[in-house]
């Protein structure tokens, strides 16, 4: 086969299908929606006529032999892979079928510990035993960086018989490590290299964006297609080089939905060909929006939107422009405090606000217009609630004590513990602010003062935290002594 | 022939003017641009098909967009007038002679263009030595302004396309800190009557009334937009547009005007009770 970029099998399929007016006497019982008006309604019409089961015209996500295998090959080529997998079930999911196909119980894996909980949760599945490399803190900002390559080379030395280097290109802040080296290092040593692109998809369509993980020969990437590539929420990728692609899909299989919506599969279908086609002067566009935007804000003083002058060579190695992240501490404002008052007062929705720092998600759906109207409402914020800095905490990355294997003290016996009695004790649960999703606590790390100060300063200033039994977060759960 | 202009008021209720010839029509950056002629209301402009200005009626919302704050600041000297590239609140600004500099902000520099070519009714002043055009977007015009204007008007389009930003918190925060300590901002208050204008006229309003000490709605009659019973805001720092409104300072002025006059100034204030409650509920 050798499809060019400009077709879209399952697209055209579905509109094909579409055209024979099929009887349906199969699932979805709303069939076409016509059983179920107010979804219709709802959702449209033209939604629901292609919420369709897996069928031979129409192919079958857990074994793909037509319509999908050739979307799945085009998606390969445009990315640069061996392989792509159409994913449903979020990059959550790509992030676990990765982990689990690399690693398998009792295995190590080096990871930063800055990860999204899914990078965790693969462990809590699979059994593997993460070796955590401390990343790199910018204490001015007082965000987690990118992993040094001195440091993965100190992990990789003392754990030599680890399987895998996992990496995320970049975070959620726009930051990368310096993945080429990172992942010749690993080669060298006989190690997969794993990447978490779900704040990465675009770096492999724009001009003067970081460096790819398939470009630089990485083995895996779970690719976030629903942020920067446009697609549905819930729709993803999953990049192969180095892997067998029968293996994988068996892992994928383990805990995928064999009822792949078509919606999504579509979706994935018509953004990489969007992207293929049009993916270069798209993400010019917004990276020079972002642009735009940092310099209009740094104009208004006490904010700092940053950039490029971050890179340090290694670990900030590279920034990724599109990225919009201000700190907002000096003026006087937690980031999360800043994302309130946007939306409780200027009718703007941002994407996070943590601690010091907020993340405006910029994309091709964005109009200088809107950007105008946010810029501005920085400025009036500073005007109207600037206050003094002091006694404001910074987000000071917090070196986990791991005492326990993730899988092991999640299904320890553990008992509901006030977080003030909590000190000294082993978490048996994650502890995180969502966004952005980094668990301050992963099960089997110790419940430090540190870890505890840091939770209170969180909840007092509005974050959203979540991960725990307890949906108060007043207790957390302690594996039993 | 039989070539009618129509715009939907609302759903259920349309507008109608019939059309001798069309004049002008052009796609800009921003938005459609058409200029028709017409037999009962003489030349007009629509901007993505809404009505912006008529010949016969638009001497109405320029003089009350400007001989009211003018007749309550006891001395503007600099003026900021965002959107108004048909020049016809710049028109009304022209007659007062101590005013100093008049900054006109204009997104869409094309109409700016086909006003001056097809509407020197009201774009005849935009020349005037007083008057620097900027082309640019308001919001952002006026974000670096701090203690700098006497009075700012806001002419603007409606709260959906390029006038958007123009309604919002942010924009009503950056006037405030705009103005001088004693300045004010007269806006385009949209329509009290249809229920989809009302709800932008409450919004404008709630926004105006959280950035200024003072605010206060009044209104006139524009046979031509929907439902014919406009508003206008008034905000400000420090002077009441009644209680520092100075009738005889204005009438010795000798300016003359077809709708506004010292009666007209104290009346327009004077609100319908539905909409003292329309207000009431945001306040």
């Amino acid at each position: 086969m050798n499809l060019s970029q400009e077709r879209a099998p399952v697209l055209e399929a579905l509109n094909r299908y579409k055209a024979m007016r099929v009887v349906p006497f199969d699932v979805p019982g709303h069939k076409r929606g016509k059983g179920n008006r107010e979804l219709t309604d709802f959702l449209g019409e033209k939604c629901l006529t292609v919420d369709v089961n897996s069928m031979k015209p129409l192919d079958n996500l857990c074994h793909p032999v037509s319509v999908i295998k050739e979307a799945e090959e085009l998606a390969a080529e445009a990315f640069g892979a061996k392989h792509a997998f159409f994913m449903v079930n979020g990059t959550t999911s790509a992030v676990q079928s990765m982990v689990m196909s690399a690693c398998k119980r009792g295995e190590k894996i080096i990871m930063p510990r800055n990860v999204h909980r899914s990078a965790i949760n693969a462990l809590i599945l699979s059994g593997a035993i993460p070796i955590y490399v401390n990343p790199g803190v910018n204490h001015e900002l007082g965000i987690s960086l990118g992993m040094s390559v001195a440091d993965v080379k100190q992990a990789i030395l003392e754990n030599p018989d680890a399987k895998a280097v996992l990496i995320n290109n970049p975070t959620y802040y726009g930051i990368c490590s310096n993945l080429k080296a990172i992942t010749e290092l690993a080669h060298q040593h006989n190690m997969l290299v794993l990447v978490d692109e779900a704040h990465g998809t675009h770096f492999y369509f724009g001009e003067g964006l970081p460096a790819s993980a398939m470009s630089v020969g990485a083995d895996m990437a779970a690719v976030s297609m629903h942020k920067s590539g446009g697609s549905l929420t819930q729709s993803s990728l999953l990049l192969v080089n180095g892997l067998s692609e029968g293996y994988v899909r068996q892992i994928i299989n383990l805990t995928q939905t064999t009822s792949g919506s078509y919606l999504l599969i579509s979706s994935l279908d018509i953004s990489r060909r969007n992207l293929a086609l049009r993916g270069r002067a798209i993400f010019e566009k917004v990276a020079q929006m972002a642009e735009y935007a940092r310099a209009e804000i740094n104009q208004i003083g006490g904010y700092y939107a940053y950039g490029r002058e971050l890179i340090n060579g290694d670990s900030i190695y590279d920034f990724d422009r599109t990225k919009l992240s201000v700190l907002t501490r000096d003026i006087g404002l937690a980031g999360i405090e800043v994302y309130d008052i946007l939306r409780d007062e200027y009718d703007i929705q941002i994407e996070f606000g943590d601690i010091g720092n907020i993340l405006a998600y910029l994309s091709i759906g964005d109009r200088i217009m809107d950007l105008e109207r946010l810029v501005s409402a920085l400025s009036e914020i500073k005007r109207r609630y600037a206050k003094d800095r002091t006694g404001m905490l910074s987000q000071e990355y917090i070196r986990p004590e791991v005492i326990l294997a993730p899988q092991e003290a999640f299904y320890a016996a553990s008992e509901s513990t006030r977080l003030e009695d909590s000190l000294g004790r082993i978490c048996g649960e994650f502890v995180m602010c969502y966004p952005p999703g980094i668990p301050i606590l992963a099960p089997g790390e110790k419940v430090t003062a540190k870890v505890l100060e840091y939770i209170q300063y969180a909840k007092e200033k509005g974050c959203f935290l979540t991960g725990t039994q307890d949906s108060h977060v007043n207790a957390i759960q302690t594996v039993k002594e | 022939m039989d070539l009618w202009f129509t715009e939907k008021h609302t759903d259920n209720v349309k507008l109608s003017i019939k059309v001798d010839r069309q004049v002008y029509s052009a796609q800009s950056e921003f938005q459609r641009i058409d200029i028709f002629d017409s037999l009962e209301f003489g030349r007009f402009l629509t901007l993505d098909g809404y009505m912006m200005l008529t010949e016969k009626d638009e001497f109405i919302y320029h003089e009350m967009i400007v001989h009211v704050p003018m007749a309550i600041l006891p001395q503007v000297n600099k003026v900021l007038v965002i959107g108004g590239g048909d020049g016809g609140a710049v028109r009304e600004l022209v007659r007062y002679p101590e005013i100093q500099q008049i900054d006109l902000v204009e997104i869409d520099a094309q109409v700016i263009e086909a006003c001056k070519k097809y509407l020197p009714q009201t774009a005849a002043k935009l020349d005037d030595p007083r008057v620097t055009i900027h082309e640019a977007d308001g919001l952002k015009f006026v974000r670096s302004k701090k203690d700098e204007y006497d009075l700012i008007i806001v002419d603007s389009t409606d709260p959906f396309g390029p006038g958007e930003g123009l309604f919002t918190k942010e924009f009503y925060g950056n006037c405030f800190k705009a103005l001088t300590e004693t300045g004010a901002m007269v806006n385009q208050h949209e329509s009290p009557f249809y229920p989809v204008d009302a709800i932008a006229m409450q919004r404008a309003h709630k926004r105006i009334v959280d950035s200024f000490p003072i605010s206060r709605v009044y209104q006139a009659h524009i046979p031509t937009y929907p439902s014919g019973h406009w508003l206008f805001g008034f905000a400000s720092k420090h002077y009441h547009p009644l209680q520092d409104f100075d009738a005889q300072k204005w009438k010795a002025r000798n300016l003359k005007t077809r709708y506004y006059n010292d009666k007209i100034h104290v009346g327009a204030f004077a609100l319908p009770n539905y909409v003292k409650l329309l207000l009431e509920e945001m306040e």
